[in-house]
């Protein structure tokens, strides 16, 4: 296993080429903020919150995607970056429905906080107000798609966690949605085999358990790193 | 924002002359202004500071002229709203949009996702379909304002100066802000203190 040097905001680091600058990242100790990543499960660069600037590239690069390489100089935080993520975060605020207040997720939302982190005190852009819904046939969960941000974070636990297949992606652009099974009603999938891991892996107030009121969804991620560990060092402990 | 906004007391005689401070209520629940009474005893020492000139607590019809901060509570939901958000601009030296409603829209937003016609559909459904008796519309030009097709948050009819989100925002994160303004600095929120919710 051969190690690469590189620099992140000025710190020397040492990691695997196997790495990506977010991992360098974590065990330097620095903080980039993310959104569609979750431990465990494979990336897909879907949010753009953990965009980086490397020397010599124009474009910022996504460090849950971008393995490292030797003698890469990357700026995690710097002027243009926080304008970007503002952006991001403001735009995924705008595009569907957020009402934080009455939120099951409120308090223990990765939107919310990265949002506040990032100090966002309002939206610029005007919200589109969608039409969306919420479904609640699944006897366990429900999708409140007004919350959802796309993530797939659902789906990569869903089908390669679980195995199960159930979640899925369906449309483009603006109707991109999450789906189960053929496009059905949850409460009718064949396939879902009812573990809740997808619910343990949301970020926002889009999955969550039923009977959950405003602000009482708390997730439990230690189940999912229970089997992640178990998957990845071949040992059924929970640390 | 802009730094050129930022509070100068003018000293008047020996005395620093007291800020003008108004409050306003929009489309909200007064849920702010409660958290804002919530303030205390701080509201005593902020009455030393502050001259209250126009608020749902006190008994003036008019908005006033030369107002130095105004924290504005509520959506802008009925053209009652959008005209005296108007006035309030161009009489206020620095304009916030205080809690959720007034920061986002919030909750008294929650009609727009009924789409175009949101407006007469709440209303057949509040005034007529659920109505126990004496079905009919609430109209009286002049009096009733009508509903906006389109509830929105404050800057997006006029432009804002400071944002003091929260549903309602905490009593010691109005204060935090208050005391930033009052001693003349320009004030910022960080962290949990711009927590939406
Ligand atoms: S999902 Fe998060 S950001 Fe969206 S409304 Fe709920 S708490 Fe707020
Ligand atoms: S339901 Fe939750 S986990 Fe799935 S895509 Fe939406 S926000 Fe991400
Ligand atoms: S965390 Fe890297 S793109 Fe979402």
């Amino acid at each position: 296993m051969a190690a690469k040097t590189l620099t992140i905001d000025g710190k020397h680091v040492s990691v695997d080429e196997s790495a990506t600058i977010l991992d360098a990242a974590v065990d330097a100790g620095i903080y980039i903020p993310t959104l569609c990543h979750l431990d465990g499960v494979y990336d897909v660069g879907a949010c753009r919150l953990c965009l980086v600037e490397v020397a010599g590239s124009s474009k910022l690069l996504p460090a849950c995607t971008t393995k490292v390489s030797e003698g890469m100089e990357i700026q995690t935080d710097t002027e243009r970056l926080r304008q970007y993520r503002r952006i991001t975060l403001e735009q995924l605020f705008a595009e569907r429905n957020h009402v934080c207040s009455v939120c099951v997720a409120n308090g223990h939302c990765e939107l919310q906080t990265l949002a506040y982190r990032q100090g966002m005190d309002h939206v610029r852009y005007d919200y589109r107000f969608p039409q969306w819904e919420v479904d609640s046939t699944h006897s366990l969960f429900g999708l409140d798609h007004n919350r959802c941000i796309l993530c797939t974070r659902c789906v990569r636990v869903c089908w390669h966690i679980e195995g199960a297949g159930t979640l899925n992606v369906s449309g483009r652009g603006a109707q991109a949605r999450i789906i189960t099974d053929l496009n059905q009603p949850w409460g009718t999938s064949d396939t879902c085999t009812k573990c809740g891991k997808c619910v343990m892996a949301c970020p926002t107030g889009a999955l969550f358990y039923k009977g959950a009121t405003v602000g009482e969804m708390e997730r439990d991620r230690t189940k999912l790193e229970f089997i992640v560990t178990a998957r990845e060092k071949k040992q059924w402990i929970a640390d | 924002m802009q730094a050129d906004q930022t509070l100068e007391t003018k000293p008047q005689s020996g005395q620093p002359a007291r800020l003008r401070l108004a409050t306003i209520w929009f489309g909200g629940c007064s849920g702010c202004h409660m958290s804002f009474l919530d303030l205390d005893e701080f509201l005593v020492e902020l009455a030393g500071k502050a001259e209250l000139v126009y608020s749902p607590v006190i008994d003036v019809k008019e908005y006033p002229q030369n107002v130095d901060v105004c924290l504005a509570e509520g959506a802008i939901c009925n053209e009652d709203n959008r005209e005296l958000l108007y006035q309030v601009r161009q009489r206020t030296r620095l304009l916030v949009a205080f809690g959720d409603c007034a920061v986002t829209a919030n909750v008294s937003a929650l009609r727009n996702q009924l789409g175009p016609g949101n407006a007469e559909s709440v209303l057949q459904k509040a005034y007529i379909e659920t109505a126990t008796a004496n079905p009919a519309l609430p109209g009286e030009p002049g009096i009733v304002p009508p509903l906006l097709p389109r509830v929105m948050p404050v800057h997006e009819v006029v432009a804002v100066d400071y944002f003091l989100p929260g549903c309602p925002p905490p009593a010691d994160r109005i204060k935090s802000f208050l005391v930033q303004l009052l001693e003349g600095q320009e004030p910022v929120l960080t962290g949990k203190d711009i927590k939406f919710g």
